[in-house]
């Protein structure tokens, strides 16, 4: 007993530490002042949230250009390494084991890697070629970051699989393509679609390499923060965009946990029904 | 007819040109003048005193980050997987959850907090306090889920058994305990320490770009366009890493799970 509440105690200790600057900052972006400090509070007001969507801010349009750029870049990325991904995965699959363990090994060394090394190596690459920094040198940055994330999530998937039913539906008559499309694409898709978020995920949290394969007008939210915490000139809007997205975050794995609990009900319900 | 082989070609000939290539390009530049002449003096300018203090400096933070996470992060997952202390496994999310707000983001919200109880870098213990804090901030969330998930597996009548063979509680923790989660706990240590050794951002912002570790030195040779040097800092990060990497990995059972960082 004593040790149930010591360790619910920690616990809940760690998680509250872990929050703390978040919530600080929650709590401060509804004031005014420009430094946070607590013999400052006054009364709460929204300005921080008013001036985040008045966009006759430059500040505010800096922030929302680099919100939107982040976003588009990490769909791109995601859209590019899932699509070439998968297919990598399934031909890796089949492939000879020599392939196969060439493949395999490539991958995981772009894994490995410091991020710092693969972002220097792409923009050597970059000025050896004399390419221009463009949008799409930093989609081939991103997606360099993220592929072998998919190809390792799909491969479990193509493993799990009954080999037997790509047979089968070639000796039914379906095309190696149909059958690919109908048989083998249905059977990793959740690994398709967890390769997907995970590249999302990895591609937003982005900095390194972000900085250095991107053109330096182009921000994305990590550049700009970086930015301007360097300049010493911090947005005092960044305060409430956490909190947006902190909120968004919350609201999101609240849905995700309501639904998992439905669904682990139901499996229990169909596992004591089929008793 | 289509080939199912002939799939991954794609995904061949993008590693090949955006993996292998660049690779091979900072082994070329790391032996090379700007002039392609051969030369070792790229190594040489690394491996000056400074610089070997820098790779000391980030060898130093990177092993006390990792310790202090999993001193942190090793009871933490132990007790989430205790089924009487914690029955839901959704609850684990809430401690990975921060790892999906934007990094650099979440550092300015560390700022803040360390500005606001007055912790700042004005003398150099302020600011190792400064840089640890924000490091353990940012990577705590990374070691909580490989730990959780070894000790998911744990089975417990090993615990029980060693107990009822008379182990003090201490020797149960040491000999049966910690050797059977120590897959996860090396798979949590490397998602910290490689990181730490390379993330300038944290140093540069909480340390007023005083503190130098190996990726502020990399990243310096980098704004200065000097590739060569830049990519023999490179080469010996990589074989330091390397070198770590074979060391832990004797432990063949590393979680082969690198890719559920997230999930």
């Amino acid at each position: 007993m004593v040790k149930k509440i010591l360790g619910k105690f920690y616990i809940y200790f760690i998680l509250l530490l872990m929050y703390l600057p978040i919530l600080v900052l929650i709590f401060f972006s509804f004031q005014e002042i420009v430094t946070i400090r607590f013999d400052a509070i006054s009364t709460p007001s929204f300005k921080l949230y008013v001036d985040l969507f008045d966009f006759s801010l430059r500040q505010t349009n800096e922030i929302w250009i680099a919100v939107l750029h982040t976003i588009e870049i990490a769909l791109a990325a995601a859209g590019v390494s899932t699509i070439i991904g998968t297919l990598g995965a399934i031909g890796i699959f089949y492939s000879r084991k020599r392939v196969r363990n060439v493949l395999n090994s490539i991958s995981n060394i772009s894994i490995v890697n410091a991020e710092i090394v693969t972002a220097l190596s792409l923009r050597i690459l970059y000025s050896f070629l004399d390419v221009k920094l463009s949008f799409f040198t930093l989609l081939i940055g991103h997606v360099v970051l993220t592929i072998p994330f998919v190809v390792l999530n799909v491969m479990p998937k193509l493993q799990q699989m009954d080999a037997n039913e790509y047979e089968a539906a070639l000796d039914l008559g379906a095309t190696p393509t149909k059958a690919l499309y109908k048989v083998v694409l249905p059977e990793i898709f959740p690994g398709i679609i967890s390769g997907f978020l995970l590249s999302v995920t990895l591609s937003l949290d982005d900095y390194i390499i972000t900085a250095y394969t991107s053109d330096t007008t182009f921000d994305t939210l990590s550049t700009y923060v970086y930015k301007s915490m360097v300049k010493k000139s911090v947005p005092l809007q960044f305060r409430s965009l956490t909190t947006i997205i902190f909120v968004s975050i919350l609201i999101g794995v609240v849905i995700y946990s309501i639904v998992h609990k439905r669904k682990d009900k139901k499996e229990r319900f169909k596992l004591e029904n089929s008793r | 007819m289509l080939n199912r082989k002939h799939l991954s070609i794609p995904y061949a000939l993008f590693l090949l040109s955006f993996v292998v290539t660049p690779l091979v390009l900072i082994i070329v530049y790391s032996i090379t003048t700007p002039d392609w002449n051969l030369t070792i003096n790229n190594y040489k300018t690394v491996f000056t005193s400074d610089n070997v203090n820098t790779l000391f400096t980030s060898l130093f933070i990177a092993i006390i980050t990792t310790i202090v996470c999993l001193l942190i992060g090793y009871p933490l997952a132990y007790l989430l997987a205790d089924r009487q202390v914690n029955k839901s496994k959704v609850f684990v999310y809430f401690f990975v959850m921060p790892m999906w707000i934007n990094f650099v983001l979440r550092s300015n919200a560390t700022k803040e907090l360390l500005d606001l109880f007055n912790i700042n870098a004005s003398n150099t213990t302020g600011m190792y306090i400064c840089v640890f804090i924000a490091m353990v901030y940012d990577y705590l969330p990374f070691v909580i889920l490989p730990l959780y998930s070894t000790m998911l597996k744990l089975d417990k009548t090993v615990i029980e058994a060693a107990r009822d063979l008379g182990a003090k509680p201490s020797t149960v923790f040491v000999k049966t305990i910690i050797p059977l989660t120590m897959p996860g706990i090396i798979s949590a240590s490397t998602m910290v320490f490689m990181p730490t050794m390379c993330s300038y951002v944290i140093t540069d912002v909480f340390s007023n770009q005083k503190l130098q570790i190996m990726g502020n030195l990399i990243n310096q040779y980098f704004n200065a366009a000097q590739w060569n040097y830049g990519s023999a800092a490179s080469i010996v990060l990589l074989v330091i890493l390397f070198i770590i990497m074979r060391v832990t990995s004797n432990h063949k059972e590393v979680d082969e799970s690198v890719g559920g960082r997230v999930w």
